[in-house]
């Protein structure tokens, strides 16, 4: 799937910078360190927007363009930043099977958002994810640590209900 | 050097250890297909075309990858298995490939289409998969961008690279794969310099120059306008490329034939221009050198190294030379001196540039080029353009007999030649400054430390008691190296000449396209170059104040290099660019 860009504006803060400059710092002579850096990026801003891949790539001095080409590549990094509430659906075979593909599909349309995308208000963001390991419960969806299971996509309206404030 | 007893398709050959299947298949007179490989900067071994089968290796081996490092090596080339590998191969790349090749501008000379005639392909093997259709980038001014045309070989990212700009790579992944700019962004919103390396080495129809023949046959239709061409110093050396004709063949009277015959009322000879750049640059050198002035000074040429100073080493500007480009002095000069001896209204004067570059299509754009709210040169085409107009047009280019440049830019000397070749404007900027500063006429003057494609090359000379410390390169990997050792304070040169593309403007990114299996094992720098060289050791004039039309020139209308009205029309300036 291709990565969707988010549009929504950047707040990183000074600690954010500060700490990301000692991470690159470390590494500064590592010919391989884009991939991990990156990863410390995304632990310290949650994702990587073009802001943080900027000073990734100027930090190591590479261009940005492998940067952002390592960002696509690995599915472990984002480049929304996630919701405050984070909507996991498991397209793990059995979840497939049962119709999680329905639920997302819901979800997406429901929100107006992809998968690994953000609503403009930061609310909900929408992740595809592998197993959960809760195939009996299959299909099985989880917002942040809540997990919903034997779904049919008229349960996905009442379940975003639940978190409006 | 080990020599090794290796069999290929069951005939015996010695071949030195650790050369690659490709190599040695090359070598014997066997052509193994290759679509992504590009000697030394793109051996990645990804397209998986060259397969071929080793005895005893457990799978089929990447050809332009395999070291041969084992006595008795047993190489399979073109077994039934390899040619259904080979042939499968293509119809997967088929299937997300736009077919519609016949108004493909790569249609006859695409290395994929070439490569599926040869293996008898069924396009319609493979359906679906991939079907996205990917939007075309049309946001420069030098180049169209069509990745449904792209097979992903990445040697267009290798080109990039080797020139140190690195704005496109593969961007996601598996189906969703692409060449493109980080943060998806078109290619006129990254700090891309226009040299059009990618587009000589994509071996599909996905990069392709802009064409802009079209507003020159619009020109070349319309009574009103008076239509003047001139061509470049190295496109006498490559034209005959497109034409069949052998790699480093001068076809200057053919080319002078062809566009006559195209229509254009005049054609002029850049050589003239470059000459003018030499009298200009080689006078600002010395009122350097003398009046203390920012050293080294940088040649100014080349656009697109212009551009990649303007981006990545804006605070070096000052180094550069305000000499404007041997393509925009020529159009000056056409819209002012020329126009004005003809009493032509330079407004009804198209002039059009015959190029080896497409960051040419850029320059003649650039703010503070042009006077009188007119730009210099009209339009710009590169050496391929020309080749299709020719071609478009009917002209038997092979049969032409020679024609002659038109005065009054008739004359370029053969310090304008070598303009071409990497080297080349140092040379002629030697030959220049030497006798001025000696106010002799000197007879040696073959500078052949700054010639040859060598990354960077560095000589110093003697001129009339003055040391001058000079280095030549070529390709903005090499000339990063120098750039960065000036920021440092560490430069020792008066006089440096960069060349973006690497080899020079005989290897520029409007040059006739070579298919992989020549680039690979052809030297296309020298050959072409060696066409330059000889062409001027057989001019008249080999210096550019001897030019009898440049003397003309200053002795009409400009005065003297560096006058007011040299510095008017002659000179320009730069701008730092965001990245």
């Amino acid at each position: 799937m291709q990565k969707k860009i988010s549009s929504i504006p950047f707040a990183g803060t000074p600690e954010q910078e500060a700490k990301l400059k000692e991470v690159i710092a470390k590494r500064s002579d590592d010919p391989g360190a884009v991939m991990p850096v990156l990863q410390e990026a995304q632990e310290i801003y949650g994702y990587l927007p073009i802001e943080v891949q900027k000073m990734v790539a100027e930090g190591l001095n590479v261009p940005l363009e492998e940067v952002y080409g390592v960002s696509t590549f690995y599915s472990q990094f984002a480049l929304s930043p996630k919701g405050k509430y984070n909507i996991s659906v498991c397209l793990g075979t059995a979840c497939y099977v049962k119709g999680s593909g329905d639920i997302l599909n819901e979800l997406s349309e429901q929100l107006g958002i992809g998968a690994e995308e953000c609503t403009p208000d930061g609310k909900f963001s929408l992740t595809a994810c592998r197993c959960i390991g809760a195939c009996g419960l299959a299909p099985v969806i989880t917002v942040n640590d809540d997990v919903y299971g034997r779904l049919t996509v008229d349960d996905v309206e009442g379940i975003l209900k639940k978190y409006q404030d | 050097m080990e020599m090794l007893n290796i069999k290929i398709n069951g005939r015996d050959y010695q071949v030195e250890k650790n050369t690659t299947i490709l190599e040695a298949c090359h070598k014997f007179g066997i052509k193994v297909p290759t679509l992504c490989y590009l000697k030394d900067i793109n051996e990645i071994g990804a397209c998986r075309m060259c397969l071929c089968e080793v005895k005893g290796a457990r799978s089929l081996v990447a050809a332009c990858v395999y070291p041969i490092d084992r006595e008795g090596t047993e190489i399979f080339t073109n077994t039934p298995q390899i040619r259904e590998y080979r042939k499968t191969n293509l119809e997967l790349l088929l299937s997300n490939h736009d077919k519609k090749c016949l108004s493909c501008p790569r249609n006859n000379s695409c290395e994929l289409q070439k490569l599926c005639l040869e293996y008898g392909v069924n396009e319609k093997r493979f359906v679906g998969g991939a079907d996205i259709i990917h939007k075309e980038d049309h946001s420069t001014l030098h180049l169209v961008r069509n990745n449904n045309k792209c097979i992903l070989c990445r040697r267009c990212v290798a080109a990039c690279k080797e020139q140190y700009v690195s704005v496109i790579g593969a961007n996601n992944r598996g189906f969703d794969s692409e060449i493109g700019c980080a943060f998806d962004a078109e290619l006129g919103d990254v700090p891309c310099v226009s040299c059009g390396q990618c587009t000589v080495v994509c071996p599909t129809g996905a990069l392709v120059e802009r064409d802009d023949t079209a507003k020159v046959f619009e020109a070349l239709a319309d009574p009103t306008k008076h239509v003047v061409v001139h061509t470049a110093p190295s496109i006498r050396a490559t034209l005959g490329e497109c034409f069949d004709m052998p790699i480093g063949t001068n076809v200057k009277g053919k080319m002078v034939a062809a566009l006559k015959m195209l229509g254009f009322d005049k054609v002029f000879d850049t050589n003239f221009g470059a000459d003018l750049t030499i009298m200009e640059e080689g006078t600002e050198f010395i009122q350097r050198v003398q009046n203390g002035g920012v050293l080294p000074m940088i040649t100014s040429c080349s656009p697109g190294w212009v551009k990649f100073c303007e981006y990545y080493y804006p605070d070096l500007i000052p180094h550069l030379s305000t000499c404007k480009s041997p393509q925009q002095m020529q159009g000056a000069m056409v819209k002012s001196y020329y126009a004005e001896k003809e009493g032509i209204d330079p407004k009804d004067i198209v002039v059009v540039s015959v190029m080896p570059c497409v960051a040419k299509k850029f320059e003649i754009k650039r703010d503070d080029q042009g006077h009188d709210g007119m730009q210099d040169n009209d339009i710009s085409i590169s050496t391929r353009e020309l080749a299709k107009m020719i071609k478009t047009a009917g002209i038997q280019f092979t049969e032409l007999e020679d024609e002659d440049f038109d005065p009054i830019m008739s004359i370029g000397s053969g310090a304008g030649t070598i303009f071409g070749a990497t080297g080349g404007v140092m040379e002629a900027a030697l030959r220049t400054v030497s006798d001025v500063l000696t106010g002799e006429d000197l007879k040696q003057i073959d500078y052949n430390e700054v010639r040859g494609t060598d990354a960077i090359k560095e000589a110093t000379y003697d001129i009339n008691g003055m040391k001058v410390k000079v280095a030549v390169t070529s390709g903005l990997k090499n000339a990063a190296k120098l750039l960065d050792e000036i920021r440092a304070g560490k430069s020792e040169y008066q006089f440096i000449e960069v060349m973006c593309c690497p080899g020079g403007c005989v290897n520029g990114g409007g040059q006739p396209i070579q298919p992989g299996h020549v680039r690979n094992f052809t030297d296309l720098k020298g050959l072409r170059a060696k066409a330059l060289y000889e062409d001027d050791l057989s001019l008249e004039y080999r210096k550019s104040h001897d030019n009898p039309e440049i003397k003309a020139i200053y002795d009409e209308y400009l005065e003297k290099p560096g006058s007011h009205k040299a510095h008017e029309l002659l000179h320009t300036s730069y701008v730092k660019r965001e990245i």
